[in-house]
Order: C-alpha cells, then structure tokens, then sequence
C-alpha cells in the first residue's frame, strides 16, 4: 500500500491506531461478503456430502442417518451400473474433448485474420455458447426425432442409415446424440479462448519467418503452436475436469437410457439423489468421482513437470 | 500464379459458412417448427420452411400455458443473481487487486478450489440444508445457491478488469482526501462499466442456464424455473412440438440479447479473466 507510506512520509507521523486498523481490516472487509457465501453455501455442503458418503441418509425414510462406514462404498464396488458409467464417462468426456478442440481450433485460425464480415461472422458462431444448456439438449434431440426432425431423414437419405430411426433409442449410437450437441454447444469455448491467444502471438515473428522462407505449414508448427501450447494444454484440463462433471445434455436427452448406455458417473449421482432420494449412496459415487478427478489432475500436473525438465 | 491465393480466400470463406450453418442451423430449425403449424407438421416434416407460418403456437403459449409464470420466475432469478454477483465480485475483485495482504493466497485458492470440485456433490447436502430453511421450492433459495456458485469466476473476471486500470487514478484522488473506498465507487468503478456489463451478463447466462439444481430445489409449479418447467412439459404433453419449440424460443431470448451485448468483449474479457483464474 504505497499510498499509506507517502502520507507518512508527508505529514512525518504515523496515522492514529485506529486508521491504521481500518486499513489492515479493508481487504478483508471488501471479500467478507462473497468469502461467507461461498463459505455458507458451498463448503459446508461440501464436507457435509463427504460425511453423507458413510451415513445411511434416504430422504424418505425418517429412521435412517445412522454411521455405517464404508458400506457405500462396498456396494459401489459391487455395481456394475457404476463400472459401466465410468466407461461412459471416459467415452463422452474423450470424444467430446477431441472434437470441441479440433474444430475449435480451425475456427480460432479460420477467424485470427481480418477479413470483410468478421466481427458478424464471429457474433454467429459463438452464439451456441450462449444458448441455455436445457434447451441446446431439447433443441438436438428434437433434431434427432425423425418426427420433427430433419436428420435422421438426412442419415437415411445419405445411406447411412437403413431406415430413418431415432438414434437416441439405439443402445450402440445413443451415446453420439449428446456428444455431437456437446460439440456444438462447446466448441466456441475453445475458439474464444484459442482466438485470444493467438491475437497475442507478435506478428513480425511471421513476418521474419517469411522473409526466411518458412512455408505456412513451418510456420504454423513453429510459431503458432509453441505459442498456443501453454493456453491449449491448462483449457484441455480445465474443460476435461468440466465436461466429465456434465450432466445437463444427458438428463435432459436421454436420461442415461437406453438401458443405461448413456449414463455418466455425474448423470448417476443426480439420478440417484433426485429419482431415488438416496443421498448417502449419491454422496458415496461423488467421492468417488471426485478422487478420480483428483488423481487426473495430480497426473497431468506430473507429467507436465516430467515434460519439463526432460527439455 | 494468382490462382491460388484465391482459391484459398474461397475455401476459408466457404469453411466459414460452414461453420454459420453448423452453429445456426438447430436454432432455426426450433424458430421453424415453432411457425409450423400443426396440420402440416408431420406431412411437410423435412421442408427447409412450412409453406404456411403461424404465430398460433406463441400465442397459446403465451396466453394458456404457465410459461409466462416460468419466465418471470428465470427472470427474477437471473437478475438478482446477476446483480448481487457483479456486487459482492466487484469488491472481491477489488480487494484481490488493488491490496496485498496476509489472506489474499488462502482466498484466491479457496475459489480456484470451488472451480474444480463436481457441483453435483453438492446436490443432496444443499437440500438437507436448505430444506428446514424453508428455502427448497423457493426462488430466494435458488438465488443463494446461484449467487454462491457465480462469485468466483466472476470475481477473477472482475479482478482482471481492475487490473487494467492505473493505479495513479486512486492514488491522486486519496491525496486530495477521498478515503479509498469513495476512490473505488466514484472513479474506478464507472471506468470498470464495459467490465461490469460482461460480468452481468456472463452471469445472467449461467444462472438462466442452469438446471440440476432448479430441477432438486423446485417442485411446484409457481416457483417452476424456464428448464424445469420446460422439461416438466415434454414429459407431459411430449406431442405438442410446435408448443414446446415456441416455449424454446422465448427461452432463448433473453440468454440471445445479453450474449449479443457482450460478445464484443468476449475474447478481450473472458480469456483474461480464464486464463489469470
């Protein structure tokens, strides 16, 4: 607080006690409010739900609550709808990943140089960022009802399929149905947050390249991607965490059904807390998870430190 | 030689437009079954326009479904999360900016930490708890647990912004004997408007989005938020498609407006704010 030593400096005494307390006390008093709420309302609940994980708690039943240690976590052991979640999640969080990133990406270098029409252009491909999750998961799966919509017509047409049918109620490709409106919802994500790393790129590094004689591809795997690396790899993590936790696109496209096959870890927590009130096995599958995630993170930060000290 | 670059203009072009096409094509399709009207629904099913449009399904909509209920509630809700977050993040914000002090790590890894954890571990113990309340089946309730989830991010979001902003601002103003936090309210947070706007409606779109906990803390019709009762009316009356798309449509208005308005400071701002957070 630079200020405060000026005027000490100037007026050649220290402020009275209580000032000096009142300036001590200013940050903290500045983020009590938002500290309390998050304090209140999430980490309460927090280590709250991680002691529901060894209760019996069912909503409906007024005689549980009791201790019960790991009992939960023995018949997750035993649940194969919990292994065969786990699967899903590694297959909807990877293709979904993957394929927001790629295309993402060719949009962020499609949009990174000025031509007439982009700031337009730019407002219309980041508009499904803005539509509200329900509604990009009601929205597609209407798309995918050959009654209303037009693609399972398409597929047909095209001969990918052999007869116009709702792939959301096929137990092989139902998975696709919300990992394809999880692509479109996501990819503007990446494309804003690789299109403000690569305006940050200075541009007379291109230039000099050229004048060296570096072809697009050189350059692209030169400048731009050492560049971009530090932006792609913390966003791959961040939204790998986020996407894993997503429920919102299953529950409301296919409620983990048909048969299950499209039940994520995150979809089963809140069908077992919301359709069957069973709070303590729900909190149970959430430790779960969130070791899991725990253990991704520690893993990639690892690798990360190996990479870089390997160099 | 000429032949090329040209060539190269037309396929960025034409991979822009396709792009457009991906991007906007569903939310067409919702805008052109909502204009449909029912007795050609099924036999003009993959017409890229009905060859009759209709405002029918709006107007039922709007005047005999609850919809307009559910819109006020989303509306009520959004907007006192939105503003109380931009409140509470602004002086958060602040203090992370403008102060060093002793806390300061302990808070920032506080919120990184509350960025990480799955939110749907918090399903089961925020109804226990905000049940006795009486805060389950509650708009108030929703706009506790939203405004809780929002102030994080929001407050690196912030905290970004104020960075941008010399320091010397509220250094001269406190020398002619303003105390920092009328420096704070009268000379930094008007320079800190487009901020605040991108804050507001970053939040605004959260909160109208989010549907877990909506669909845990809400179950009667009154306090019913846009997704829940949205869902509550496709498994009811799941054949009525003209209905529920114009209901989508009207839902996607409010989340549209406030996207168009910040959209410019989307790549400045939000990575900013992402990439510190």
């Amino acid at each position: 607080m630079a200020y405060v030593a000026r005027q000490d400096g100037l007026h050649a005494r220290r402020p009275p006690l209580m000032k000096r307390i009142a300036d001590g006390a200013a940050p903290y008093l500045y983020s009590a409010p938002a500290l309390i709420l998050i304090v209140t309302v999430m980490l309460v609940p927090l280590a709250l739900g991680v002691s529901y994980a060894f209760r019996d708690i069912q909503l409906l039943n007024p005689f549980s609550g009791a201790f019960i240690g790991l009992d939960h976590f023995r018949a997750l052991s035993q649940d194969q709808a919990f292994y065969r979640a786990l699967r899903n999640t590694l297959w909807w969080t990877g293709a979904s990943v993957f394929l927001q990133f790629l295309l993402g990406l060719i949009l962020a270098l499609l949009l990174d140089k000025p031509f007439y029409g982009r700031g337009l252009a730019q407002a219309l491909v980041f508009l499904p960022w803005a539509v509200p999750s329900f509604l990009a998961g009601l929205n597609w799966s209407w798309l995918f009802n050959p009654v209303v919509g037009p693609l399972p017509h398409w597929f047909y047409a095209l001969g990918i399929m052999s007869e116009p049918s709702n792939i959301l109620s096929d137990p092989q490709l139902a998975m696709w149905g919300p990992i394809i409106a999880n692509v479109w919802w996501g990819i503007p994500f990446f494309a804003i947050t690789l299109l403000a790393a690569l305006q940050a790129i200075p541009r007379d590094l291109y230039e000099a390249a050229s004048i060296d004689g570096a072809g697009p591809v050189q350059r692209f795997l030169s400048i731009t991607l050492p560049f971009l690396a530090p932006t792609i790899a913390i966003t791959i993590l961040l939204r790998t965490v986020w996407i894993s936790n997503f429920a919102d696109l299953i529950i409301v496209m296919t409620n983990g059904g048909p048969a299950d096959r499209t039940q994520i870890v995150a979809s089963y927590i809140f069908t077992q807390a919301f359709k069957r009130l069973d709070f303590g096995y729900a909190s149970a599958i959430a430790l779960v998870l969130l070791a899991l995630l725990l253990a991704y993170s520690m893993l990639i930060v690892i690798l990360r430190q190996w990479l870089l000290s390997k160099d | 030689m000429r032949a090329k670059p040209i060539l190269l203009v037309a396929a960025h072009r034409l991979a822009i437009l396709a792009y457009i096409a991906f991007a906007l094509f569903p939310l067409y399709w919702l805008l052109k079954v909502a204009v449909t009207p029912n007795d050609l629904l099924y036999s003009e099913g993959i017409r890229l326009w009905p060859s009759r449009a209709t405002l029918d399904h709006f107007d039922f909509v709007l005047r005999h479904s609850a919809f307009p209920t559910f819109f006020k509630n989303s509306l009520i809700v959004s907007g006192s999360t939105a503003v109380i977050v931009t409140i509470l993040a602004s002086l958060s914000g602040y203090a992370l900016s403008r102060f060093n002090f002793r806390g300061k790590y302990w808070l920032v890894a506080l919120m990184l930490l509350t960025q990480m954890f799955p939110l749907v571990m918090l399903v089961a113990p925020i109804f226990k708890i905000l049940s006795p309340l009486g805060l389950t089946n509650s708009l108030t309730g929703l706009v506790i647990v939203y405004t809780a989830f929002n102030v994080p991010f929001a407050t690196f979001l912030m905290q970004s912004f104020f960075d941008g902003i010399p320091k010397d601002l509220e250094e001269a103003a406190m020398i002619d004997g303003a105390t920092q936090f009328v420096a704070f309210r009268q000379i930094i947070l008007p320079l800190t408007l487009p901020g605040i706007a991108a804050t507001l409606g970053f939040v605004f779109t959260a909160a109208w989005s989010e549907l877990l906990f909506s669909l845990m803390l809400i179950s009667g019709n009154d306090q019913a938020t846009f997704p829940v009762g949205l869902l509550s009316f496709v498994s009811k009356f799941s054949v009525d498609f003209g209905q529920m798309m114009a209901a989508g449509v009207l839902a996607l208005i409010p989340a549209c407006l406030f996207f168009l308005l910040i959209q410019r400071y989307l790549v400045q701002g939000l990575t900013a704010g992402a990439v510190k957070g």
